[in-house]
């Protein structure tokens, strides 16, 4: 088997891992990978564009939250049905991330990293600025009865479940596609040393927005498909910490693999549901075993596995 | 985290030891045995033990502790101990909504219960409705009473922002001045207050001369204090976190000996010390308290008896530590909460989750409550049709540093048209 069949091995067993899960595990747990799925497509996103192209964003939750409010906002004040919400949601994160994309690729480096935090935190005061309309910090739900595609319930367990199953694996296939993929290539030679790719003639700063965009958007569709299955939209999502979260999944899963940010943030979900049940200190449980696992696992737990053991992981 | 707070044996060895005592403890002792029989019923308490709610959530915590030991010590809800399953939710509404999903799913609780920062409640309250549990929260947000959550979610221990403010109207129109400027943060909560009060205000023949939001990130606030009219008779003010005693000592740098009145939400200085270095200037100044954090001099006895169970001495602090203060205007929610879901219970003869429905339907159909150890806060009156209760609301002046009860509203004042009717809405 070469390395191209292991990997979709890797992938499909993976998503028919998770679609017996549901079978099997109690309802709990179930519940739980819906979310996590959810916000694994969120850490993908992200994933492609620290991972990948290596550029270090701490402003990613304006584009999560770009799609969330694309979608919440149509459906909570026009009534829009889900189908055509997520479509605004998606093109929320389109508009933004390119608007964005196009502005912070003037700047490289720790420059980079301050005025992503900084548009993010702008997109935070703005959702509290038109409060009228957002509910600002407070936010608002979304009705049980609109929440539904064809007759399916997305309220429903299983139809939730396997929705977010659906688009994380169109999400995890696209993305491991489009990694083997020639631009996924070209992506990867700008990380490893962008003025390389630029004297073999790449448009580095094109394909950079390129991949803001896409990650962007991916984010973004993250942000649409929470708040449609969980039914809530607020500028907590806006928030610094929102856009740590994702870096945070990545690291801990391992960057630059495709499903390093999926095992990262399963990891730290049950970490902090393991740990909160056991002690009022969880937080410090939580920190210490971060210290550890980037002390013992640097390149992250599928990094880790990649480097030492398995070397054709994806 | 689980804890069983079990009922408080009230019988030592050495009292067993004699027959009169044994004789009066025959019945506690068959009680007892009852409840021990029983299975428990088990509370989900969503805690905000960190994050922005923690100074909250842990007052919310000891008092929520103290009215199920009470309750325990009572004979439990129909006989069976009550059970407090408590998860911290980080302050967080995504987290919030993973934790009512565990009360359902993983500890089978038999309801939620305890949530304050209505962004969590907002978060939560969607995933409750679709578990078709019963969710209690003690926020005093207006999203109940609004209309824009579900029929399993409730508000029947602590009044509303809407009613609270709308309350304050009358006070401050009559006594303070009836030209007033708002000094409020610039997101959901500080709004809420600008709109109910302009509104509330005008009815009273006042008005609101300017209205002067302060970004959330704010750390100084000595630039906004020229832009207050001349002509301002009032100020109110509802600037919360931790940049308020900096918002009070500028203020007070700025006005100096010639200060207009003054009034704010005790919201601000909730768990704060009234006599913090910087907030001298508060002195003369007027507060909203939910329940009065000093006991004052006409104390009821059912506010004696509920400081003591909770742990809360005279000036409001804990009887551990003076320097502890208390969230003492939205704790005693949690008390008066349980209380309404022990009584629905009991009406509902709740014997398990099957019954969500029906305890829903026992509580919507509660209206007045009376002044008692259940309700130590004061009478309360719950619209069963909008979710909300509504209760009087304190005035205090600060007088030599502590708080000083100077007028009480009636249920009447805070009163308003009902947005919605959940009882019309299947489960």
């Amino acid at each position: 088997m070469n390395e191209t069949s292991k990997s979709h091995s890797l992938h499909l067993g993976l998503i028919a891992v998770l679609a017996l899960s549901y079978f099997v595990l109690p309802a709990y747990h179930s519940g739980n990978l819906a979310s996590v799925m959810v916000i694994a497509i969120y850490a993908m996103g992200y994933n492609l564009l620290f991972g990948y192209t290596g550029l270090l964003s701490l402003g990613h939750a304006l584009f999560f939250s770009a799609g969330l409010y694309g979608l919440g906002l149509v459906m909570h004040l026009a009534n829009w049905t889900p189908l055509p919400a997520f479509a605004a949601g998606l093109i929320a994160a389109l508009v933004v991330s390119a608007v964005i994309g196009f502005l912070i690729l003037r700047t490289t480096g720790v420059a980079f990293m301050i005025v992503t935090l900084m548009f993010a935190q702008a997109g935070y005061l703005t959702i509290l600025y038109f409060g009228k309309y957002t509910r600002g910090d407070e936010g608002f739900a979304l009705k049980q009865a609109s929440r539904q595609i064809a007759g399916y319930d997305l309220t429903d367990p299983g139809v939730r479940y396997f929705c977010a199953l659906l688009l994380f694996s169109v999400t995890l296939l696209g993305l491991a596609y489009i990694i083997r993929a020639p631009f996924g290539r070209t992506l990867i030679a700008i990380r490893e040393n962008e003025e390389r790719a630029r004297m073999l003639g790449y448009n580095v700063t094109a394909i950079k927005l390129k991949a803001v965009i896409l990650s962007g958007v991916v984010s973004g569709a993250s942000g649409a498909t929470y708040a449609l299955l969980f039914g809530y939209a607020g500028a907590t999502f806006a928030t610094v910490q929102y856009s740590i979260f994702p870096l945070l999944w990545v690291l801990v899963g391992g960057a630059g693999t495709t499903v390093g940010p999926f095992i990262g943030a399963l990891f730290m979900f049950y970490l902090i549901d393991y740990a909160s049940g056991k002690t009022e200190a969880y937080l410090l449980v939580v920190g210490v075993t971060l210290v550890l696992v980037t002390l013992f696992l640097p390149h992250g737990i599928v990094g880790t596995i990649r480097t030492r053991f398995l070397r054709w992981l994806p | 985290m689980s804890k069983l707070i079990k009922p408080t044996p009230t019988l030592t060895r050495r009292t067993l030891l004699g027959t009169a005592a044994a004789a009066a403890a025959t019945p506690l002792l068959g009680r007892y045995a009852q409840a021990q029989s029983s299975e428990p019923i088990r509370i989900g308490f969503q805690v905000h033990r960190t994050g922005i709610g923690a100074s909250y959530g842990r007052w919310y915590d000891r008092t929520t502790t103290a009215a199920v030991k009470r309750i325990n010590d009572m004979g439990g809800i129909n006989g069976r101990p009550v059970e407090i399953v408590a998860e911290d939710d980080g302050t967080d509404p995504k987290r919030g909504a993973e934790v009512v999903e565990k009360f359902a799913t993983q500890h089978n609780c038999d309801i939620g219960f305890g949530t304050l920062f209505s962004h969590v409640v907002y978060g939560s309250a969607p995933r409750a409705g679709e578990l078709k549990l019963p969710y209690f929260v003690v926020s005093e947000g207006h999203h109940v009473a609004s209309g824009a959550l579900n029929r399993w979610t409730m508000q029947p221990g602590i009044t509303d922002v809407k009613s609270q403010v709308q309350a304050m109207a009358p006070f401050v129109a009559n006594n303070l001045g009836k030209k007033v400027t708002m000094i409020y943060p610039d997101f959901a909560f500080g709004h809420d207050h600008r709109d109910y009060f302009s509104e509330a205000i005008e009815k009273q023949g006042g008005e609101v001369v300017a209205k002067i939001a302060i970004p959330p990130s704010e750390t100084s606030f000595t630039k906004y204090f020229p832009k207050i009219p001349r002509d301002t008779e009032v100020i109110y003010h509802v600037m919360i976190g931790p940049a308020v005693l900096t918002f009070v000592k500028e203020m007070g740098e700025f006005f100096g000996p010639s200060k207009p009145e003054i009034f704010g939400f005790l919201d601000s200085l909730e768990a704060v010390d009234i006599n913090s270095p910087g907030l001298e200037f508060l002195e003369g100044t007027y507060f909203w308290e939910g329940n009065p954090r000093y006991a004052q001099a006409d104390q009821s006895s059912h506010d004696k008896m509920y400081r003591e169970a909770v742990g809360v001495d005279e000036n409001g602090a804990s009887v551990s530590d003076a320097k502890d203060v208390s969230t003492y205007s939205h704790m005693f929610g949690c008390w008066e909460t349980l209380n309404i879901i022990k009584r629905g219970m009991e009406a509902a003869d709740y014997k398990g989750t099957d019954d969500r429905s029906n305890l829903i339907e026992a509580i919507e159909e509660m209206s007045d409550m009376p002044l008692s150890d259940d309700h130590p806060q004061g009478a309360k009156r719950f619209n069963g049709k909008t979710h909300q209760t509504f209760g009087h609301q304190y005035i205090s002046k600060v007088d030599s540093g502590k708080l000083v009860l100077a007028h009480t509203s009636s249920i009447e004042d805070t009163l308003y048209e009902d947005e919605v009717d959940y009882t019309t809405q299947s489960f």
